[in-house]
């Protein structure tokens, strides 16, 4: 469905990809993992179009996404890192915020607090402002503007970063409901071995901007890479050790 | 050959971002009407909301401006010109220039603050992961907004600066009210006003633009985001400064 070949990017004298392959098929929920600053995050914006790589390419079902942004981002959602809901907006025209252009104000609102309950928040969230929620609240809010329109592709930025763990098992939880009910195809960018566990069907490591190892999420126990079980295990390294796979 | 070469690079990069300002603005100036409901919003918060610090300004600008004329004026027996100085003074130069500089203060700041905190905050992207065009919904209502209200705002403050000087003519300088009003009106013409009202147009798009061109390139967190509200409020008044010198060198 999606597929990147080659992908570089740098800024400056740094090199933040050098070279990525992925691919995301049809349905399948994708968890990239890495070390902070090794381009999980430069990767989902090169696709998205927020950055521009300095070579390769990014297909979407066979050809050229740049081509197709328009159409594919019209079956796109995505959970930012913090949200990313608009300060000036109360919750329900944030979750609705896409529907607002194709439909009614009303029938907007009904969908966004179908949505809401979807994520587990109540109809009397829908009036407040983002200001007025918690972290996890945000977090949910953020789900359902994502999965408002009944995207096709959805990426999560970092689902479970500053949540509890009892709140971030609840998140992982509804991601991986909603990636199983949509038959959504997903990308989860994240630290946290837990989500990747409860999210993923395949995982990619990430380090020094190129794809060191990817498998089944049921395998990565038994891989052989040493940077990836030390991850797995999170056991410390000195700091840019890295050994080869 | 080593300050050549830092000449021509600083030279290359301003040129880059006039470049990139200029078309901007022009992506800002041609999606009007993408959004009718946040140009109403905008309009309310640049318009509505900037008339007690224009008109305050206008007010004590006016009655500043009848003491200043009476006491010159004195030195050569003509304090009677007060009504028609200030009438003029008002609409010609100080009316827009003084609102446009208020409304720089509190709107460019406003709107870099505002722009900038959701560039940091990845509301800018959400906008585009939500196949909405940033400038669209953020940029040109704001400056469409400025450019409309600036005009109206300077035409009230016009009029409470003329006021402000009636006040203190009639009450301190010892005029008779209704011969004050009639010399204000007799000795101002229409495109004294005219070119005050084209000028707060003007004005006001210099700070819509430079609000919304700070903000949208704020980066680096709340640092930025201070930095890019405080080039904004100097970007906009020496650009409104510089406008009205050149305005004023085209009409006169």
């Amino acid at each position: 469905m999606i597929e990147v070949r080659g992908l570089t990017k740098s800024f400056g004298p740094k090199q933040v990809l050098d070279g990525v392959d992925l691919s995301l098929s049809e349905g399948e929920s994708l968890v990239v993992i890495g070390g902070s600053g090794t381009g999980k995050s430069v990767l989902l914006r090169c696709i998205l179009g927020l950055e521009a790589p300095d070579a390769g390419q990014i297909l979407w079902r066979g050809r050229p996404l740049a081509d197709q942004r328009a159409e594919f981002m019209d079956g796109f959602g995505m959970l930012f890192q913090n949200a990313a809901l608009f300060d000036s907006l109360p919750v329900w025209r944030n979750v609705a915020f896409r529907l607002l252009r194709t439909m009614p104000s009303a029938r907007a609102r009904d969908i966004a607090v179908e949505k809401l309950a979807r994520v587990g928040l109540g109809p009397e969230v829908a009036d407040l402002y983002p200001a007025e929620l918690s972290g996890g609240m945000r977090k949910r809010a953020g789900l359902a503007r994502a999965i408002a329109a009944d995207p096709k592709v959805i990426f999560f930025d970092e689902p479970t970063t500053g949540l509890d763990p009892i709140r971030a098992a609840a998140i992982n939880a509804l991601i991986r409901g909603i990636v199983d009910e949509t038959g959504a195809s997903a990308i989860t960018i994240t630290h946290d071995m837990t989500s990747v566990r409860a999210i993923g069907d395949r995982l990619a490591l990430l380090d020094r901007g190129q794809v060191r190892w990817q498998g089944p999420v049921s395998q990565m126990d038994h891989a052989q890479d040493e940077y990836l079980q030390d991850f797995i295990a999170g056991r410390a390294r000195p700091m840019g050790s890295h050994p080869a796979g | 050959m080593r300050p050549i070469r830092l000449i021509g690079r600083a030279g290359i990069a301003l040129t880059r971002t006039i470049g990139r300002v200029g078309i901007f603005a022009a992506r800002g100036l041609t999606r009007a009407g993408a959004h009718p409901s946040e140009l109403a919003r905008q309009m309310l918060h640049i318009g509505w909301l900037s008339l007690p610090v224009v008109g305050l300004t206008a007010l004590f600008t006016g009655a500043a401006l009848a003491l200043q004329i009476h006491s010159g004026g004195e030195r050569f027996q003509a304090g009677d010109v007060v009504p028609a100085i200030v009438a003029i003074g008002m609409a010609r130069e100080l009316g827009p220039v003084l609102g446009g500089l208020m409304v720089a203060a509190r709107v460019a700041s406003a709107i870099a603050a505002e722009l900038g905190t959701m560039r940091v905050t990845e509301q800018i992207d959400a906008l585009v992961t939500l196949s909405t065009d940033p400038v669209g919904w953020l940029v040109s209502p704001r400056i469409w907004a400025a450019i409309l209200c600036l005009p109206v705002l300077v035409g009230v403050g016009d009029i409470i600066g003329i006021m402000g000087g009636w006040l203190i003519g009639v009450n301190a300088l010892g005029f008779n009210s209704a011969t004050y009003l009639s010399n204000s009106w007799a000795y101002l013409e229409g495109w004294d006003v005219g070119s005050g009202l084209i000028k707060g147009a003007f004005f006001g798009f210099v700070v819509a633009l430079s609000g919304c061109w700070f903000g949208m390139s704020a980066g680096n967190g709340a640092a930025g985001v201070g930095r890019a509200t405080t080039n904004a409020v100097v970007a906009a008044s020496v650009g409104i400064l510089a406008v009205n010198f050149l305005l004023t060198g085209l009409f006169f």
